[in-house]
């Protein structure tokens, strides 16, 4: 008997009719007590080797992108990186569950799924670096702009997704948040509006364990993050975030779902980020080196170039591509960022409104004439 | 039907709706209690069963989660129209709208403009209990890329509401409460009107009477009353605070030389200190007075049973006038 079971499904004495339509039956929607591991087990031989070699060279340039754009914080190129350094895996895995048609609404920390949806790498880092808000075209590559404040790109992935649905188009929406966002009020509004709306959405919640600071037994009590979706009436699923080819199958599973009329699915994945918050945080004051080295031996990328090897799937020359595509990349980024950005100081009042207004054409021409007087000295 | 009729306020609204729906597929509605019930107001009555549940749509209540789902809606190519049952009901999405439907445009260097209008009922004078008559238009007028208006008038609450419907920036539709059961002529024929134009709607040459929303009858009435005192006072119906129509403005109180401006919101930091501010920044050298404001005092909205004490009337908009400066 499930615990939900004693709820009434048709009127009985005290229970009044009306618009009420209880779940009768909740177990479907509950997570599984462990997580959904591939690594490791009998299932992976069934997987397309292509995709677990894609899966594979994606962890090895999305490793080295973390390490550089850290490294161009250290030399000031870059205003900020929050690194998803061990949390590739679910980068990896939500960029390419992605179709085309698909959206992607990512969070601050989400650099590497933008890139490996199709951004441009050095456009991707615009917020970060501080020369633009988003420096991508959202809709080129159906990648809504990164989102800082906390969970509240999920009701926009959920409306989007409900639109599209309307529209009767194919397409998913994917919103990615960590698990200090699941405290937010946006994400239990943008779950419950999923849920009643049955909107193709699916939410990928990257539990790295800290909110910052705070450690996930002071952020939640709940068993599980993934245990949220069930009073909202939709499934949970709880992941290993480190077992890339875990995070896919779940992450596609869910898709699916969504794109065949199925609802909405939060899916937790458990991560851990083996960097500070961003580069201005001390991860030391709020964690021991004995729970980030444990953490080390179940890196993404150690797990599975272990397994592709031990599968006999990877050999040296692959490897050495994949490192050298990644260097590749990491030397454009170096090269890119010791650029100064051309910045253009009038495009401060370009897209605030469709027409501007009055009064901001007349701060437009105050500016234009501090330049001028400027370049004249 | 003849294109002119008598209609009140919350007809109009309901009429430009129906209008904009008609001519727009695109056109959604949503919010709390906005289909079958057809808003506590009424002002979505019958459209639900017009368009269809899905373009009027009854949302879970959630202010933050309507407004984030329109957003997600637009991004998708809709014209989304949210209803905030009421101001202070409004506060939850605040984040959505400064941080989101504000910024998206500029956020996104012009690939996501977001053409959503957000209907507030909003301000006091009709008994509501707490946390139903705020008025919150300086919270709006002060965050960029938003426009915000307020119309005063039935024919105004049509034409603005077509052109905030119809405008490609996001709009913070205030609707005046009090003001929905007030009765005029409306021919939906006439053109719609860009937003920002203010339009006197009084002339006189003693002093203006700066206005919009809620106050503007209060000001015509003592208009009306001021000629027993020999003042012929103007009224100038402001319609948009964002844009800001300067020059309207500018003309009437340099031709008068003297200006009160009167809303029922709090005075410190609202929106009458930023438009006495522009009005003597601009028309220093015509002003015989100093720019006068008569607004709500700076409290909570009062309980309803003392709220005509604190809502501006027609003694105390007289009273500042008597300080224009009349003797120099």
């Amino acid at each position: 008997m499930t615990m939900l079971e004693h709820r009434p499904t048709s009127p009985v004495p005290g229970w009044l009719p009306g618009a009420t339509a209880p779940r009768t039956d909740p177990a479907p929607l509950l997570p599984d007590p462990s997580p959904v591991r591939m690594l490791g087990t009998d299932e992976l031989k069934d997987q397309d080797p292509a995709l677990l070699l894609d899966l594979y060279r994606r962890l090895v340039v999305g490793r080295r992108y973390n390490q550089q754009a850290t490294t161009l914080t250290k030399q000031g190129r870059l205003a900020v990186y929050p690194s998803s350094t061990g949390q590739e895996a679910c980068e990896v895995a939500a960029a390419t569950v992605l179709r085309p048609g698909d959206w992607l609404f990512p969070s601050y920390r989400d650099t590497l799924a933008v890139v490996g949806r199709g951004v441009d790498p050095l456009e991707a880092l615009t917020l970060l670096r501080g020369n633009a808000h988003t420096g991508y075209d959202p809709l080129a590559t159906r990648t809504a702009p990164l989102c800082t404040p906390l969970a509240t790109q999920a009701p926009h992935a959920v409306g989007l997704a409900h639109a599209a649905r309307l529209a009767g188009d194919p397409v998913v929406a994917l919103a990615m948040m960590g698990d200090g966002g699941t405290s937010e009020g946006d994400f239990h509004e943008a779950l419950n509006f999923a849920a009643v709306l049955n909107a193709p959405v699916v939410f990928l919640v990257q539990n790295n364990g800290y909110a910052i600071s705070v450690p996930l037994a002071k952020q939640s009590a709940a068993p599980t993050l993934a245990h949220k979706a069930v009073g909202y009436g939709m499934r949970g699923r709880l992941v290993d975030g480190n077992d890339v080819v875990a995070v896919h199958q779940v992450l596609a599973e869910a898709m699916e779902q969504a794109r065949t009329g199925g609802g909405p699915t939060l899916v937790e994945a458990l991560t851990y980020r083996l960097e500070a918050h961003t580069n201005a945080d001390d991860a030391t004051r709020y964690r021991g080196s004995d729970e980030v080295t444990a953490w080390q031996e179940h890196d993404p990328l150690v797990l599975m170039e272990r397994r592709l090897r031990a599968m006999d799937l990877l050999d040296d020359a692959t490897a050495a591509e994949a490192s050298e595509a990644a260097e590749t990349l990491a030397a454009r980024m170096r090269a890119e960022f010791h650029a100064e950005p051309v910045l253009d100081p009038m495009s401060l009042f370009q897209h605030v409104y469709a027409h501007p207004t009055p009064q901001l054409l007349e701060q437009q021409h105050q500016l234009a004439a501090e330049l001028a007087a400027e370049a004249e000295r | 039907m003849t294109p002119t009729r008598t209609v009140t306020m919350a007809q109009a609204l309901n009429t430009a709706l129906r209008d904009a729906m008609r001519e727009d597929a695109s056109v959604h509605l949503l919010g709390e209690d906005v289909g079958r019930l057809g808003g506590v107001f009424r002002i979505t009555d019958g459209l639900a069963a017009e368009f269809g549940e899905q373009r009027c749509l009854d949302t879970p209540l959630a202010e933050a989660g309507i407004l984030g789902t329109a957003i997600g809606m637009a991004m998708y190519g809709l014209r989304p129209v949210v209803e905030m049952q009421f101001d202070a009901f409004a506060y939850p999405a605040m984040e959505q709208l400064v941080s989101h439907v504000a910024k998206m445009r500029n956020r996104t260097a012009g690939k996501l403009p977001l053409p959503i209008t957000v209907r507030i009922p909003y301000g006091g004078g009709i008994g509501g209990v707490e946390h139903h008559s705020d008025s919150s238009e300086a919270y709006y007028a002060a965050t960029p890329g938003l426009h915000v208006v307020t119309p005063a008038t039935a024919a105004d609450a049509y034409g603005l509401l077509r052109a905030s419907i119809a405008s490609d920036d996001p709009v913070v539709f205030l609707e005046p409460k009090r003001l929905y059961w007030s009765k005029a002529d409306l021919d939906t024929t006439s053109a719609v009107e860009p937003i920002g134009r203010a339009v006197l709607r009084r002339p006189g040459r003693s002093a203006v009477l700066i206005t919009y929303g809620p106050s503007l009858p209060v000001c015509l009435e003592a208009a009306e009353a001021a000629v027993a005192e020999g003042w012929d006072l103007a009224v100038l119906d402001l319609r948009s605070l964002v844009p800001f129509d300067d020059a309207t403005v500018e003309n009437v109180v340099r031709s008068v030389g003297r200006a009160v401006v009167v809303h029922e919101s709090t005075g410190f930091g609202g929106t009458g200190a930023e438009i006495a501010a522009r009005v003597s920044e601009r028309c220093f050298h015509h002003l015989a007075a100093p720019v006068l404001r008569v607004t709500g005092f700076d409290i909570p909205y009062p309980a309803p049973m003392l709220e005509h004490h604190h809502l501006p009337g027609v003694d105390r908009i007289l009273d500042a006038v008597a300080k224009l400066q009349w003797e120099d």
